[in-house]
Order: structure tokens, then C-alpha cells, then sequence
């Protein structure tokens, strides 16, 4: 039986920390191992456990995979967080690269010069104000959300103003926009004929299940 | 019938050139629109075509790419570079990652201040001869086969193809030591589409010089 995954690294955030977070987001319990002396790293090189002699390294599934984005990708991948085809993990490549970008600015401020440091920080505050938080996964997945709630009932979002305009602004950025012309992969709402579709598919009711527990949850969104 | 893939870039290597070497190796046609000024720059990003107001920027299958990676991964998956299952997928993430770890810093190195540069060459050097060249030496070694990942043509062996090569540039007998990667680069750059674009005339394009980089400061303002 497959043991937990094992972490390797220093007992701090830096490079591990958004494996960390998967793990835990995707619901799997992991261990840890704390590097805390530099013979624990030697160690670890000298037993030939890291491909290029670096941490992070995750032992999971009988491999020991190391570089943080080929293992965010595995776990991700593994975990379905991944989109369901290779345009949406296109999509997600782009935001969470971006997002890393600038967690690498932040995670090699306390290692830079003092004289650079304010320099630095300067440059984070105005690419975080002006490039990366403008723009992030969360806001597109909301606005995906809104499209959906609209199906169910269009009066929903109307008492949200900040929401509608969150949609708006989202849905006209020109890659978005092109995505909700008719004629895109985007797909259509699930409907009782795809359902029976589903259900010839699949062996279970899940999807039957699904769309019964959306309506569900609306409705009771609805009578609060 | 798809439109060719239209990448933006400067006119020269940068981060862009391993997307040109992937579809390059994938013999797809793809048209190029060379960024020369700041002013064009500034109309990309105001057209909202920039997700983070970055270049690289790949318009293909009516999606605009940005982000080395995502572009990267969407063309290896999309050519079928990327390996057959998850488990040989993370290998070929593995290998590019620590190759391209390996030539961000030669992409760097022209743009740093003399004194640095020096020091950024000759970590180049000890880098490709003890870190990330022996793990691929001995990849090739423990399986035997012509290909890094699976004994199929990926991602992966592009990249270190690519990587050699910018290598070579700075010390032409890095491999020396490395037979097996010396047999590696001859096979690959015999595959007739890698083949056709190391010859004069494609649209490889070659290591940056001094126009490249005030070119490249200048539009970038840094």
C-alpha cells in the first residue's frame, strides 16, 4: 500500500510552501522531513535522492521527484486540479506562472542586498498593484461561477452590483471574450438530455446527482 | 484550416526561442511579429493582450499565451511531446525544468554588468559540468535508449538539445567528459526537422549582442 507522501525540505516556507498548500487543498495527509543541518543535505545528495542535488524533493509514489513546478504539476494532475484538457491547463499554466513570479520576488527579498531591498520592494508593491492582482485564477473562476448562477436564475447576481461589474470586466478581456463567442469549446449548460447521455456513459448517476445538488443548493440559496 | 501560430518577441533569442525550437521539431510553420520599439510594446499590453504585460506572447488555437511554461507544456502536450502517462510526463518536467534552470542564467548573463557576467559564465560552466550534464549522461547510461523519457522523442530532449548547444557557445568542449551526450546531440540534430532549423535560413535565431541587449533594455525599460 502507498505510504503518505514525504516532503523534504528546510522547516520554512520558501520553495515547498505551494506544495504544501496543494497537498492539503487536494484533502492528502503528507509527512515531513526537516533538513536542519547541512549534513542533512549532504546526506540526502550523497544518496543520490535529489536528480540536481536540490530540495524541494517529494517522495511520492515510488519516485523522488524534485524542481517545484514539475511536482506542483504532478500533484495537481494526480488530484484532478488540474482542468479537464490541455487548453484549461493552459490557462491555469498561465495564471499560477504569473502567480509564481511574483512569490519568486517575494521569496528572495530576505536573501537580497540591504541597499536592493527597498528597491525590491518598491517593484513587488507596483507589479502586485498594477499586473498580478488585477488579474487572478480566483477571478475567473468567480466569473465562470456567475455565468452559472445566471443560467439558474438571471435575477440572482442583479442585487450585486460589484459582481456584475467583476463579470463584465472579466468577460471582456479579449482571450475571455473570444472564449464565450458562440462556436468556442466552451460548453453548454447540463440539460436532461446530456444527463441521460452522462448516465449511458457512466455507471453511476453522478451526473444526474450533480445537477439534482446544484438545484438544490440554489434553491436554498434563494429562500435565505 | 488552423491559422500558423503568430509569436511576439524581440528579434532574438530570449525566452522565446524554446517555443521556436518546439514547434520548429513539430515542423509547424509559425509567423513571427518582432517587437522594435517601446511603442509597440505599450500597444500590446494596452490591447489587453498581455496577462501580466509580459512577452513572450503565442496566439495559437484562438487562445493568447503568455508565460514561457504554459506556452511550453500547451505545445508539448499538443504535439505529443509530452510523454504517454503522468509518470513520464513528471520525468520530461524534471529535465526541462533543471535544463531551463540552466540556461536562464546564459539568458541572463549578457544583460548583467561585466563583473558579474564573469562570474555568471564560469557558474555556467561549473553548473552544466557538475549538476545538470552528468544527470542526463547518466539517464541515457542507466537505459540505453536514444531518448531521455519512454524511448519516444519529447520535450525533454529538445530542451537539453537546446541547452547543449547555448552551452557550446561559451565553451565548445563542455561535453568533453560526456559521450553519451555528445551521441545524444549528433542523434537529435539529425532528425530532419531539428535538422532544417540549424541551417542558415530558419528561423532560429542567434545568441544576443550588444544591439540585442540595449534593444531589449530600452523596450523593457530596466
Amino acid at each position: 500500500m502507498a505510504g503518505k507522501p514525504k516532503l523534504y525540505y528546510f522547516n520554512a516556507r520558501g520553495r515547498m510552501e505551494p506544495i504544501w498548500w496543494l497537498l492539503a487543498a487536494a484533502g492528502v495527509e503528507f509527512e515531513e522531513k526537516f533538513l536542519e543541518s547541512a549534513e542533512d543535505l549532504e546526506k540526502l545528495r550523497n544518496d543520490g535522492y535529489l536528480m540536481f542535488q536540490q530540495v524541494p524533493m517529494v517522495e511520492i509514489d515510488g519516485l523522488k521527484l524534485v524542481q517545484t513546478r514539475a511536482i506542483l504539476n504532478y500533484i495537481a494532475s494526480k488530484y484532478d486540479l488540474y482542468g479537464k484538457d490541455i487548453k484549461e491547463r493552459a490557462l491555469i499554466d498561465m495564471y499560477t506562472e504569473g502567480m509564481a513570479d511574483l512569490y519568486e520576488m517575494i521569496l528572495l527579498l530576505p536573501s537580497c542586498r540591504p541597499e536592493e531591498k527597498d528597491a525590491k520592494i518598491a517593484l513587488i508593491q507596483e507589479k502586485t498593484k498594477n499586473h498580478y492582482f488585477p488579474l487572478s485564477r480566483a477571478d475567473i473562476q468567480l466569473v465562470e461561477l456567475l455565468y452559472y448562477v445566471e443560467e439558474v436564475d438571471s435575477s440572482l447576481i442583479s442585487s450585486f452590483p460589484l459582481l456584475k461589474a467583476l463579470k463584465t470586466r472579466i468577460s471582456n478581456l479579449p482571450m475571455v471574450k473570444k472564449f464565450l463567442k458562440p462556436g468556442s469549446p466552451r460548453k453548454p449548460p447540463t440539460n436532461a438530455k446530456s444527463i441521460e447521455e452522462g448516465r449511458k456513459i457512466s455507471s453511476f448517476n453522478k451526473a444526474a446527482m450533480e445537477a439534482k445538488n446544484m438545484q438544490g443548493q440554489y434553491s436554498k440559496a434563494l429562500q435565505q | 484550416m488552423a491559422a500558423k501560430p503568430k509569436l511576439y518577441y524581440f528579434h532574438g533569442r530570449g525566452r522565446m526561442e524554446s517555443v521556436r525550437w518546439l514547434l520548429a521539431a513539430a515542423g509547424v510553420e509559425f509567423e513571427e511579429e518582432f517587437l522594435e520599439t517601446r511603442e509597440q510594446y505599450e500597444k500590446l499590453q494596452k490591447e489587453g493582450r498581455l496577462l501580466f504585460g509580459q512577452v513572450p506572447l503565442v496566439e495559437v488555437d484562438g487562445m493568447m499565451l503568455t508565460q514561457t511554461r504554459a506556452i511550453l507544456s500547451y505545445l508539448a502536450a499538443k504535439f505529443n511531446f509530452y510523454g504517454k502517462d503522468l509518470k513520464e510526463r513528471v520525468r520530461i518536467d524534471m529535465y526541462v525544468d533543471g535544463t531551463l534552470d540552466l540556461m536562464a542564467m546564459i539568458m541572463l548573463a549578457p544583460f548583467q554588468r561585466p563583473e558579474e557576467k564573469q562570474e555568471t559564465l564560469a557558474s555556467i560552466l561549473q553548473k552544466a559540468k557538475t549538476r545538470y550534464f552528468p544527470v542526463f549522461e547518466k539517464i541515457l547510461k542507466e537505459h540505453g535508449e536514444d531518448f531521455l523519457v519512454g524511448n519516444k522523442f519529447s520535450w525533454a530532449d529538445i530542451q537539453l538539445l537546446e541547452a547543449i548547444l547555448m552551452v557550446e557557445e561559451l565553451s565548445a568542449s563542455v561535453l568533453s567528459d560526456f559521450p553519451l551526450l555528445k551521441a545524444f546531440k549528433t542523434r537529435i540534430s539529425n532528425i530532419p526537422t531539428i535538422k532544417k532549423f540549424l541551417q542558415p535560413g530558419s528561423q532560429r535565431k542567434p545568441p544576443p549582442d550588444a544591439h540585442y541587449v540595449d534593444l531589449v533594455s530600452n523596450i523593457l525599460q530596466f
